[in-house]
């Protein structure tokens, strides 16, 4: 291989990790996953140079599979998400990158996934490389079929299939050395990036990926027995923690294009208003204004897009619009009376998601009546949207161009070439780095990318031929709706001295995500939105009737980061824990009883925690109380065992101790990192200030500084355990979050004897 | 720093040739602008280093100082560059990015940074270690609790344990100058 000297950082690291004091020594090689022996492992993370003039790819793995062109299988029955082709290109000097069909937004996908395909590959760590795929039919969920990057599902639904791109692979690499050499591939095998033949001759990978290329592709690999593995299951460094150390990780934000424009439109007030008029004098007269143009939003409501040479100018501009709105024809939403409303719509049934016999509940020795009140939350990514657009070529040869972070860049790629009226072939996606999404990102109706595209639609026929970055604003984005819905719950339980649960009748109130999205047709059923009652019931098996209303508001919504189970297992997880207090019962044994036999994941989880916690046996300081939640979504499940006071009404988390079923943890880093995010983002629910309010149609908050989320002061010591397990990996990315905040909840009842049914926290309303 | 009388006086119309030109003492490079690139008073100097000057690591995240993803040093402080506007500082103000922190990300915060993995999406990372690099200059061997009270900054993924641990092991280490690896080239993040 012609390459420079490898460094790996496990090395400098060992020896950074050295000269600590001891007290940081062990938490340093902890978060690190560096051994202070740095010993024969693999290598953490590389930071090969490239050898001068070595950057030319052979072009060695084409890519055949294109949306636009055949779609159908090229090499044998394979699909276009079987193909190597679409995924690995290996450079002469050795490089192999990996192209991932998942946004990558911090959830550490692209490490993840390019960690399964090395492994089977059995590439050199030291030499992988990770890049966004785009809109081509390769990159589609290999389980849903559509270019999706939510719901937990990036290992769980693509682990299998990266792993034999990786298998396919090497089997094409061990093909081409097998001829080179004359013998039998069962002859050979593989290392770090190198076959090995008879006698111990090597070839790299990088030396054969040409003739590789030229053979078929394998339909059938044998994968390894996880017990293989050395690579999945290593605490594996983050493949762009380097570049996202210097400034130079590039997100979407921060394309450069010659000539670029930006892009600040004025937005209506009140969802869907209408357009009465502007007065544009002064906007254009702000230096670097190029144009104001009006523009078409999503529910026929009308913008100004003010278009300059960059966003400062464009967003004076912006500000000195005199815009007149007609809010005449729009529902104007109030939080007080939406409230109101949705408390009297509780008090009737609405559509059935569970039922159950009831006829217990009046006559129970026991019950608890109780109401909870969840706001709607921005997603508040800390990359601000933003999407950009090219427009080249007339008619027929009309292209565009779009940069942009998006978590469906298929249906995003239709809605823009729909808009900008150019044919799907015509239109080239490039998804970008993003800077969090947590759901903001992918938009059923491709709100964000739409507004782009009109924007730049309008300045094309304006004459600004010119590429034009439509960026929001901080205050946009806190103001432009797509929120986890409100949400009102009102549950009835009977149960007796013992907590057995006798009935249980349960309703909730809130908007549908996707009704009249393209998801409604699969997962809107007998009016139920999946998205809304997902974590209901669950994992307690108890009669529990579900009935709930989607009432119609003026406010778009989307899915949060874990979506339903953002609430129910608030709702959930508090009731069964003040049953559990109701009937004198230790909470985490009451949990087990119900559980029993049941759900061993859940078991397993809560028991890891609460062992680790020392629940039950250590002696919290005075003031603490215990806090203890279990919750699955999107398939794994999380438990948590916190540690929290109250002090003057103002409640505090200190620690949390966490059990997780992830099945096989690919890289526990980057599951702790998961968690510790989830976790941050569930306290952050609590906080006072974390929610969106309506007065008279307007939304009331606008930034940071009236909206809350969590700060480094929030941030409690989170200790993660992972049950082990070598099953298929289920998802991590949202898992995290439901749990958090009734297990606060819980230790907050404990110490005053109430719980909050109402988030964010108003102890004295509670 | 000085946000008192503008020493810099940019964009006068009526101030011909004879003016001085604009300028900026960036990343240890005097940055000198011509009349017609000379940016308007009130631009705030996130925006000059982002769209005229082509330095994007430094980040745009609230524009109301809010969240310290635009944090660079002026004379070694942090500042929130979204909030300053560019007349206001003086041209022989000495102001740090990202970029000009270090070479080849070589700093002892960027070392502990990419040891501990700390960044996830990594959008408010570059804020982040110049308050980072900024308090340890200032108090080379904080606690906890110092951390918490200089650490101000938003990040929506939660890397605040991994940045308080950073930082303590930065603090620790700055003195040692082990050989640096040098650049990865993976994961830049653009398309293809």
């Amino acid at each position: 291989m012609t390459t420079t000297t490898p460094f790996h950082s496990r090395l400098i690291d060992a020896q950074l990790i050295g000269a600590l004091p001891k007290g940081l020594q062990a938490l340093a090689q902890r978060q690190s996953g560096t051994a202070l022996d740095a010993g024969d492992g693999l290598p953490r993370r590389s930071f090969l140079k490239l050898a001068a003039g070595s950057g030319f790819a052979l072009g060695a793995f084409p890519l055949v599979a294109s949306a636009q062109g055949a779609g159908g299988a090229a090499a044998g029955g394979l699909k276009p998400t079987q193909q190597p082709a679409a995924f690995v290109r290996i450079t002469r000097d050795g490089v192999v990158t990996v192209t991932v069909n998942r946004l990558e937004f911090g959830q550490g996908s692209h490490t993840g996934l390019a960690m399964v395909l090395a492994e089977e590959l059995d590439a050199d760590w030291a030499q992988v490389r990770a890049v966004h795929g785009n809109a081509d039919a390769a990159y589609v969920d290999p389980a849903f079929g559509i270019h999706i990057t939510g719901g937990s599902n990036a290992l769980k639904n693509s682990y299998t299939q990266y792993r034999e791109l990786g298998a396919r692979t090497r089997a094409m690499l061990l093909a081409a050395a097998a001829q080179q050499w004359k013998v039998a591939p069962s002859a050979l095998r593989t290392q770090a990036g190198v076959v090995i033949g008879p006698g111990g001759a090597k070839l790299s990978y990088g030396e054969l990926a040409e003739a590789a290329m030229q053979l078929p592709v394998p339909e059938q690999v044998t994968l390894k027995d996880p017990k293989q593995f050395r690579l999945i299951g290593q605490p594996t460094g983050r493949l762009d923690a380097r570049a996202k150390s210097s400034g130079g990780q590039a997100f979407g934000i921060d394309v450069r294009l010659p000539g670029l424009l930006t892009a600040v439109v004025a937005y209506p007030p009140v969802f869907g208003a209408k357009l009465q008029s502007v007065d544009d004098a002064a906007a254009k007269a702000v230096q670097g204004v190029r144009a104001v143009l009006r523009v078409p939003l999503e529910r026929g409501a009308e913008g100004v897009a003010v278009i300059a040479e960059g966003y400062w100018a464009a967003k004076q501009g912006r500000d000195a619009l005199k815009v007149e709105w007609n809010t005449s024809g729009v529902e104007k939403v109030d939080s007080a009376r939406q409230l109101a409303a949705y408390r009297e719509l509780a008090t009737k049934p609405g559509a059935l998601k569970y039922d159950a016999d009831l006829s217990k509940l009046a006559g129970a020795p026991r019950k608890i009546s109780a109401e909870f009140v969840f706001p709607y939350l921005a997603h508040a990514p800390m990359e601000p949207l933003n999407c950009t657009v090219q427009l080249t070529g007339q008619g027929a040869n009309a292209k565009a161009e779009l940069w942009t972070g998006t978590q469906m860049p298929g249906l995003d790629a239709l809605a823009a070439a729909n808009t900008l009226g150019v044919t799907p072939q015509n239109l080239k996606m490039n998804v970008q780095m993003a800077g969090g999404g947590f759901g903001r990102r992918a938009v059923p109706s491709s709100e964000y990318v739409v507004h782009a595209c009109a924007v730049a639609k309008a300045a094309r026929t304006a004459g600004l031929d010119a590429p034009v970055r439509t960026l929001w604003s901080r205050e946009d984005d806190i103001k432009g709706g797509y929120y986890r819905p409100m949400h009102l719950h009102r549950a009835e339980i009977g149960f007796d001295a013992k907590g057995e649960i006798l009935g249980w009748n349960h309703v909730i109130v809130g908007q549908s995500i996707l009704k009249g999205s393209p998801f409604e047709a699969f997962m809107v059923q007998n009016g139920v939105d999946a998205t809304m009652v997902e974590g209901m019931k669950e994992p307690y098996d108890v009669p529990m009737k579900l009935t709930v209303h989607h009432p119609q508001q003026n406010v778009p919504v989307l899915w949060w980061r874990s979506v339903g189970s953002t609430h129910t297992a608030y709702v959930m997880e508090t009731l069964v824990d003040e049953i559990a207090r109701a009937t004198k019962q230790d909470p985490v044994a009451y949990r087990l009883k119900l559980i029993e036999g049941k759900h061993p994941r859940h078991e397993a989880a809560l028991k890891l925690a609460v062992e680790k916690s020392g629940y039950g046996k250590k002696k919290l300081a005075a003031g603490r109380a215990w806090g203890v939640a279990v919750h699955e979504s999107f398939n794994t499940v999380v438990a948590y065992v916190v540690e929290a006071s109250v002090k003057d009404g103002m409640p505090k988390l200190h620690t949390v101790t966490v059990g997780v079923h992830c099945n096989l943890a690919v890289n526990p880093k980057s599951v702790e990192a998961q968690v510790q995010g989830a976790a941050l983002m569930g306290l952050g629910m609590c906080l006072p200030g974390a929610a969106i309010t309506l007065k008279d149609g307007v939304v009331e908050q606008s930034n940071f500084h009236d909206y809350t989320v969590a700060r480094i002061t929030d941030m409690p010591k989170i200790a993660v355990h992972i049950v082990p397990s070598a099953d298929a990996p289920t998802g991590m990315g949202e898992p995290g979050l439901p749990p958090l905040a009734p297990a606060f909840a819980n230790a907050i009842a404990r110490l005053t004897g109430k719980t909050p049914r109402q988030l964010p926290f108003k102890l004295d309303a509670a | 720093m000085s946000t008192t009388d503008n020493v810099n006086r940019p964009a006068d119309a009526s101030a011909e040739e004879q003016a001085p030109k604009f300028k900026l003492f960036l990343n240890g490079k005097e940055e000198v602008f011509e009349p017609e690139n000379t940016p308007e008073p009130d631009t705030p100097l996130l925006w000059v280093l982002r769209e005229q000057l082509g330095l994007t690591g430094t980040k745009y995240g609230c524009g109301i100082a809010q969240c310290g993803a635009c944090t660079v040093h002026v004379d070694d402080a942090p500042v929130r560059s979204c909030v300053i506007p560019i007349a206001s500082i003086a041209p022989e103000q000495k102001i740090t990015t990202i970029e000009g922190l270090s070479r080849n990300g070589t700093h002892h915060v960027q070392r502990a940074w990419q040891m501990l993995d700390v960044p996830q999406c990594g959008f408010c990372q570059s804020g982040m270690i110049m308050a980072a690099a900024a308090l340890l200059r200032r108090n080379p061997n904080p606690s906890d609790a110092d951390i918490d009270a200089a650490i101000t900054n938003i990040c929506r993924c939660g890397s605040y344990n991994r940045v308080r641990l950073a930082i303590r092991v930065a603090s620790q280490v700055r003195t040692r100058r082990a050989p640096l690896p040098q650049d990865n080239a993976a994961s830049k993040g653009t398309a293809q």
